[in-house]
């Protein structure tokens, strides 16, 4: 695996712990609320507004010593599917994991049907995903309509 | 969460489950009154007003020997006041033995069975689900023709916004029918639904005009076209009258055909199609009763 010191580094290395690269700019704080990064103790940098000549403008996030599990990670699915993460150990990427779309959603984005009771009440919204390619698309559990990648309103 | 059982979507139950209900409904209609529930108590929360749903299933709780509480309108409840659905239901689940309700808002029943610890079934969710309806349309279906088994069957009117039609078509799919889509392009079946047709290999054809379709088939379903479903109002002029049913269009169909209607009706059954033997949607609403009393023995398990 590559070594990421070759590049110009704008946000420091960690020695051991997760990158997450390639978050559009825009997405960078859902992402650091939906994997509660607030309630981790190591040390987190982030960068914010870098060039990305693919995305534009990313955002990159490096957390030490902390690995995620499969399914915290793919959290982050339906927000950012065009996100890298890599495994640090000792500066080196030692693995990078691919985030998958899990097959149920709960919270992190609301109904797009107005009429819809978790719209009204205090409720947790749960999804079940009915299609990943070549955008997500989530059908609500409580009124059975499905909400496109473009209706998507993050909490 | 809650280990009761529930009907809360027409897919909550499957094909042995239809046919049960079936079975049970029939025993009801050959004896109406049996004190199953032997002073229960069943809770009947109406969030919004339907007087016929309501006194259907009240109708179909005191003939099972149960008693009812509730309230038949959201102005007389504490929700008024800011209590939480969550709250509500919570507390009158300690009350009642099985929860009926009905509610504006779509999910509303689906979060209530998981909230309640009694058994709730969906008496209309917005524009969402109303299974008691299409079981009571599927066991109109089985007393009328003998069987839900290779049908022949119209579906005419709103087939865009009727839902009673959407879980028609869910729940009959399993019986290897034939459909006849009769709608104006405006309300066309949505997409979603031709696509489970297509995957379940169940054969249906669109038409915009009603009359051909008639002589055709064994049932057909009559839905209002209403008003304020067209953005074109020049589109409604043009075809509101297209999907009227009078007597005179009747005679040259099947035998055995009968029409039904999840009713109210307002003009797209004409009142010269009432005495016709093929109009059926008023035993269709005396069906109901018995299918809700099936209904809720099945998920009281109640020795039928
Ligand atoms: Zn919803």
């Amino acid at each position: 695996m590559g070594n990421i010191q070759g590049k110009q580094m704008v946000v420091s290395a960690i020695k051991n712990g997760t990158v997450i690269d390639h978050i559009p700019s825009k997405s960078l704080f859902k992402v650091i609320s939906i994997l509660k990064l607030e309630d981790i103790n190591t040390q987190i940098t982030f960068g914010i507004n870098l060039e990305s000549q693919k995305l534009g403008s990313k955002a990159i996030i490096k957390i030490a010593d902390k690995f995620f599990e499969q399914d915290e990670i793919n959290k982050i699915a339906i927000l950012v599917p065009e996100a890298k993460l890599s495994i640090i150990k000792d500066y080196q990427v030692v693995e990078k994991k691919v985030i998958t779309c899990p097959e149920k959603i709960q919270g992190i984005t609301r109904c797009f049907n107005p009429k819809c009771i978790t719209n009204h009440q205090n409720i947790l919204t749960k999804f079940s995903v009915v299609s990943k390619m070549p955008n997500i698309s989530l059908k609500c559990e409580y009124c059975e309509k499905t909400t496109d990648f473009e209706h998507f309103n993050f909490i | 969460m809650s280990t009761a059982r529930s009907l809360v979507s027409i897919s909550d139950f499957d094909v042995e489950e239809y046919l049960k209900i079936m079975e049970l409904a029939a025993k009801f209609e050959a004896n109406s009154y049996r004190n199953l529930l032997n002073g229960r108590v069943i809770a009947s929360l109406f969030f919004e007003p339907s007087t016929r749903t309501r006194l259907s299933f009240e109708s179909a709780i005191n003939r099972l020997g149960g008693r009812v509480i509730g309230f038949s309108d959201i102005e007389t409840t504490s929700t008024t006041k800011g209590e939480t659905l969550h709250d509500t239901i919570k507390i009158i689940s300690n009350y009642c033995d099985l929860i009926v309700m009905r509610h504006p808002l779509e999910g509303a029943a689906k979060y209530s069975s998981e909230v309640a610890n009694v058994p709730v079934i969906n008496a209309g969710d917005g524009a969402n689900q109303h299974p008691t309806q299409t079981l009571l349309d599927m066991y109109s279906i089985t007393k009328t023709q003998g069987t839900l088994e290779n049908l022949s069957i119209a579906l005419i009117g709103d087939l865009k916004y009727g839902r009673t039609v959407h879980s028609l078509i869910m729940a009959m799919r399993y019986f290897k029918p034939t459909f006849h889509l009769v709608a104006p392009p405006e309300l066309a079946l949505p997409n979603e639904y031709k696509q489970i047709l297509t995957a379940s290999n169940i054969p249906f054809y669109e038409h915009t005009d009603m009359q051909s379709v008639l002589n055709e088939v064994d049932i057909v379903y009559m839905t209002r076209v209403q008003k304020e479903r067209f953005s074109d109002l020049m589109e409604y002029e043009k075809t509101k009258n297209s999907y009227i049913l009078r007597n005179d269009m009747l005679e040259k169909t099947k035998p055995n055909m009968k029409i039904l209607h999840p009713l109210p009706r307002v003009n797209e059954i004409q009142p010269d199609v009432d005495a016709n033997p093929k109009a059926y949607y008023f035993e269709q609403a005396r069906n109901g009763v018995f299918t809700r009393q099936a209904i809720i023995s099945y998920l009281l398990n109640l020795n039928a």
